[in-house]
């Protein structure tokens, strides 16, 4: 507790693009409930803060560390550490944290191709080749920037994680629900769940929450949304040959994008109980694909042009794959 | 939950494992290596399923308090239920009991011994941390109907038929022609016996017909099963005879007086004819004719009821429609039989293209004495008779081309031919065999008479058949060019007449009758069995039996003999009244499912249901077999399966591979 008799927060942005920060802010005027109910200990993007501020707190002293961003360097690990020892109630916030989200991606390449895509390609200017170092002589001393890892990892596979909040980011409505939640935690007038819950979202897939009208599912052809002039406002778009990942993806964001018309991408991650995300949905598509005929059932695969960034495009680094073998070995 | 304590028992099975897998040192291992997993006891025996070696569980259970058991031995499919049974004998819930396959994927698939211990040892591990997650299940109850359906009045048929109505029970025999009978009916003599088909057959038939515990529904499909072992919902299409059945007393004049006459392709294998009103033949059970409306000039052109005008009894109805009836069954016999390979699949034989090339099934209605020439053997211009004749064994069968199985009585069947034509017209008979196939009691004796009757025997396949001369003796001759293997030369020999062993084919609706029974066909179409040898009557879908050439080309004895075999087994479950399922079945968390329908239309049994209004998907317990298939299909892991839980699996992966999921150390990039 701080002096004014607050508990205090704190949320952190490691390897991630921001967004979670932003849905935060989202919550539109239940923010002055937050500031009225919370004391911010630590959050960089909100206000000035230095990692010795934190070092110098009590262990436990942090009531709630919303923690956002995978585990990428050097520097990520120490703070989600530093956080961790320091806080109550550690949540794993956004898919980064929760899944590793598109900066997983990356662990399907070795970390010198990462390099050299970054450092060296055409749109870069780099004639000499130079390469970030993780420490530098400079006359006034040495000077340090962290170490790049070999892969990401989810903020669970570096630290004990209380609850996970899912989502690309999570949803601004579901934000509100959790503090509101935690809200009246504080004031005893509520519980919490069960170390380890999914919080802010649905315990079914989102399907569930969408509107689309469904038939049995029989596809012939998987087209892409820029393949096809017009598709059905009302019938699902899976079985217009769309790949929606609705059916592998947590519910609990209202299915807005397959209910505007853009087939899920799965940023809320597997449903309850499923160990691999990208695995459920090609067994499920797998199932479904209407042909006995193997040419055909190729031919109709085809139409899946990038399986790894359709299907793991934001569950691969918690995934059972985690990363690719090259970037595993390579390092 | 209390401690596990687990009993691990590693099996010799004389020297089927320990000839390769160091069945002491597993057993020794495990003791000492999966103390922490809960293994408190671990022994090694000759044989784990002799009495002794199922004392050894019982006894260990009842006196060390065991609460899990493994035994590493050969397939569960084999010995699971042994090992359980002996396990619940104890006490201890049979579920809790796991087997190990060191046989079949240890023993018997590898050479290097060292490896295959080690093997061994992985297996055990898998079976033991996959036992410590199992829980005890309790046996799913189902009463049963006592009525059953039998599908397909061929021989096996009416055999599964009678059998069952004998022992009491009511049947319902839906046939989709006209008569009961199946191929049977069309054949005049059978081998080995040459007993007369007809005069072995119709007793059978009439005795179905007079039943009182047999509603025969022939001209009739089967258009919806649903249901389960024991409770089957079926509807059946009665198609309309344009006939009103009470009045009709079979007397015949219909047919007579009927001016429409073609040419019947299926009784009289398209070489005699029928009326447009007609009985497939004399002794057809029912005895009411059917009439054919595409055929009905009345249904044609609007006039001609010259049936109607001459029925004594007034049963003709030209109004009359299909009836669909709804009937409750606890077991279901498929004996749908088979079809004859079409030998214009084989150009090179002819058939079709040359009039004097017949297949076998024009063949036995040509001998049958009520047959389209009374039983007279003559070429295809209806009057000479042939002086030389050629059979052909094996049309269709044993061939990549075509079929790649035995068609299995087509040997018999040839000979047979070959027996009648000597008899009937003292013609030059040649049979070309591949190899002579008689192996069932009485065959070969029956082959060695055909021998002494002066058959020309010929080993080599037929390379065509054609009707281009090469010289004068062959001028108007079906030419058989063939290979004799023995003499090892190439031959022609000039025929009047050849008859073509066309293959047995399954039903060309075979699948779709899997489909729709559940159940399924090998990659040749023929239903499949629950296990070749041990189960050859039984499908994987509890319930549902087979018989009969359904399952593949058998002869009549092994037909009848299947028909008993499945009605036996109806008898054993209705006399039972209640039947205990495995509960190994897939369930859906109805809070999880997000009604994306997935799942909907992947059951082999059709066990899953979508209810509309909840937006959520079901599946029915009795169906379900447990298979796994919509476990896997499921994106949001709604659908759980008992005793395959992911805890379980997993933890049996683990133990095979013999580590944890442990999380890789962090490692700085240099
Ligand atoms: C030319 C020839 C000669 C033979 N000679 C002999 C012999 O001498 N001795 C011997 O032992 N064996 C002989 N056989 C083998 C014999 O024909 C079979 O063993 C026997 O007929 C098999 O009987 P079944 O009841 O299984 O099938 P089938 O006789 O084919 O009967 C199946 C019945 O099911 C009906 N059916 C099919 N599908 C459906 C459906 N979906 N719904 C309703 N009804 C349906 C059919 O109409 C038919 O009536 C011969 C075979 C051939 C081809
Ligand atoms: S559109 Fe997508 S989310 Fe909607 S029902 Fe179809 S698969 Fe599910
Ligand atoms: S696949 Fe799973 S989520 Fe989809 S309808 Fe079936 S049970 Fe429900
Ligand atoms: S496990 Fe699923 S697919 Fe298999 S039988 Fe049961 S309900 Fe059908």
């Amino acid at each position: 507790m701080s002096e004014n008799g607050k508990p205090k927060f704190a949320m952190y942005w490691a390897a991630s693009c921001g967004g979670c920060e932003i849905a935060v802010l989202n919550i539109h005027e239940k923010i002055l409930d937050f500031d009225a109910n919370f004391e911010v200990a630590f959050w960089p993007v909100a206000m000035d803060a230095k990692y010795k501020d934190v070092e110098a707190l009590e262990d436990g002293e942090i009531l709630l560390t919303l923690f956002n961003g995978g585990i990428r360097n050097d520097e990520n690990e120490h703070i989600a550490k530093l956080l961790r020892q320091k806080s109550q109630i550690m949540v794993a916030f956004g898919s980064c944290a929760n899944e590793g989200c598109i900066p997983g991606l990356a662990n399907l390449s070795p970390i010198e191709s990462l390099f050299e895509t970054v450092y060296n390609t055409v749109s870069t200017e780099n004639e000499e080749g130079i390469r970030p170092q993780s420490s530098y002589e400079m006359p006034e001393g040495t000077i340090h920037i962290p170490e790049m890892y070999p892969v990401l990892r989810t903020l669970d596979q570096v630290i004990d994680v209380d609850y996970y909040m899912p989502g690309c980011p999570p949803e601004s409505h579901q934000v509100a629900a959790v503090v509101d939640l935690v809200i009246s935690v504080v004031k005893g007038e509520a519980v919490l769940p069960p170390k380890g819950t999914v919080i802010g979202a649905g315990n079914s897939t989102v399907c569930d929450e969408c509107e689309r009208t469904r038939n049995v599912k029989k596809i012939k052809k998987f087209v892409r949304i820029q393949d096809i002039e017009r598709f059905d406002p009302e019938i699902c778009l899976l079985e217009q040959g769309l790949i929606c990942n609705g059916p592998a993806t947590l519910s609990g964001c209202m299915a807005k994008c397959p209910t505007s018309g853009a087939p899920c991408v799965g940023c809320y991650g597997p449903g309850p109980r499923v160990l691999d995300y990208g695995a459920r949905m090609v067994a499920a598509l797998a199932s479904v694909i209407d042909s006995r005929d193997p040419v055909e059932i190729e031919a109709i695969l085809d139409g899946i042009v990038d399986p790894a960034g359709t299907f793991y495009k934001f569950n691969l680094a918690h995934s059972l794959l985690k990363t690719g073998k090259a970037s595993w070995n390579g390092n | 939950m209390n401690k596990k304590r687990i009993g691990v028992y590693v099996c010799h099975c004389g020297t089927n494992i320990a000839g390769v897998v160091d069945v002491e040192n597993v057993a020794k291992w495990a003791l000492e290596e999966l103390g922490e997993e809960g293994v408190v006891v671990s022994k090694d025996n000759k044989f784990m399923c002799s009495s002794v070696g199922q004392e050894l569980i019982q006894t260990d259970i009842e006196e060390q308090g065991l609460n899990r058991v493994v035994v590493a031995a050969c397939s569960p499919h084999l010995h699971e239920k042994t090992f359980r049974t002996a396990s619940e004998r104890a006490g201890l819930n049979p579920y809790l009991c796991e087997m190990a396959s060191i046989r079949e994927q240890v023993s018997w698939v590898h050479t290097d011994k060292a490896i295959a211990t080690q093997k061994a040892k992985a297996m055990v591990a898998g079976a033991v941390r996959r036992v410590a997650q199992h829980e005890p299940l309790e046996p799913i109850h189902v009463p049963i109907n006592e009525a059953t359906l039998v599908v397909g009045g061929g021989i096996a048929g009416i055999q599964a038929a009678l059998e069952i109505a004998n022992a009491g029970h009511p049947v319902y025999l839906v046939e989709r022609e006209p008569s009961i009978g199946g191929h049977m009916a069309q054949f005049d003599k059978t081998f080995p016996t040459l007993d007369c088909a007809a005069c072995i057959l119709t007793p059978r038939m009439s005795e179905v017909g007079m039943h009182p515990k047999i509603d025969l529904m022939t001209w009739s499909e089967v258009e919806n099963v649903d249901g389960y072992v024991g409770n089957f919902n079926v509807r059946i299409r009665k198609k309309s005879r344009f006939i009103n059945l009470a009045d009709c007393n079979g007397c015949g004049i219909c047919e007579q007086k009927c001016p429409v006459k073609i040419v019947d392709k299926n009784f009289e294998a398209g070489i005699g004819y029928r009326k447009a009103i007609y009985r497939p033949f004399d002794q057809a059970i029912p005895n009411y004719p059917v009439l054919d409306q595409p055929n009905c000039t009345y249904f044609i052109k609007g006039t001609c009821k010259a049936c109607e005008k001459f029925c004594p009894t007034g049963a003709i109805n030209f109004e009359k429609e299909d009836e669909l009836v709804n009937v409750e069954v606890g077991n279901i016999i498929l004996a749908t039989g088979y079809d004859l390979y079409d030998t214009k699949k084989i150009p090179q034989y002819g058939f079709g293209r040359l009039p004097n090339v017949f297949s076998s099934l024009e063949f036995e209605r040509m001998c049958n004495a009520a047959g389209p020439t009374s039983g007279e053997i003559v070429l295809r211009d209806g009057v000479t008779k042939p002086k030389s004749v050629g059979i052909v064994h094996c049309a269709g069968s044993r061939d990549l081309n075509h079929n790649n199985y035995c068609s299995s009585i087509c040997c018999m069947q040839s000979l047979k031919f070959a027996h009648l034509v000597h008899e009937r017209t003292g013609a030059t008979i040649y049979n070309f065999y591949i190899d002579m196939r008689t192996p069932g009691k009485d065959y070969d004796e029956f082959y060695q008479r055909v021998l002494e009757e002066k058959t020309f025997f010929i080993r080599g396949k037929v390379s065509e058949i054609s009707d281009a001369a090469r010289n004068e003796e062959e001028e108007g001759k079906l030419v058989v060019q063939v290979e004799d293997t023995l003499l090892g030369e190439q031959r022609r020999i000039p025929l009047d007449m050849v008859i073509l062993s066309a293959a047995l084919v399954p039903k060309a609706d075979s699948g779709d009758v899997a489909k729709q029974f559940g159940i399924s066909c090998s990659s040749n179409g023929w239903f499949s069995e629950k296990h070749p040898k041990l189960d050859p009557i039984s499908t994987m879908t509890e319930g549902i039996f087979i018989a009969g050439c359904a399952t593949g080309p058998k002869d009549i004895p092994a037909s009848v003999s299947q028909g008993s075999a499945a009605a036996a087994r109806v008898i054993s479950y209705i006399e039972t009244g209640v039947l205990a399922l495995e509960p190994i079945r897939a369930t859906v968390s109805e809070e999880n499912c997000s009604g994306c329908r997935i799942c909907n239309d992947l059951c082999p049994y059709n066990a899953i249901v979508f209810h509309d209004e909840t937006m959520v998907s079901e599946i029915n317990h009795a169906l379900c077999q447990g298979c796994g298939t919509c476990v896997a299909a499921c994106p949001a892991g709604a659908i759980s399966g008992t005793g395959f839980s992911n805890e379980q699996i997993l933890a049996q992966v683990k133990g095979l591979l013999m580590l944890d999921f442990a999380e890789p150390e962090l490692e700085k990039v240099p």
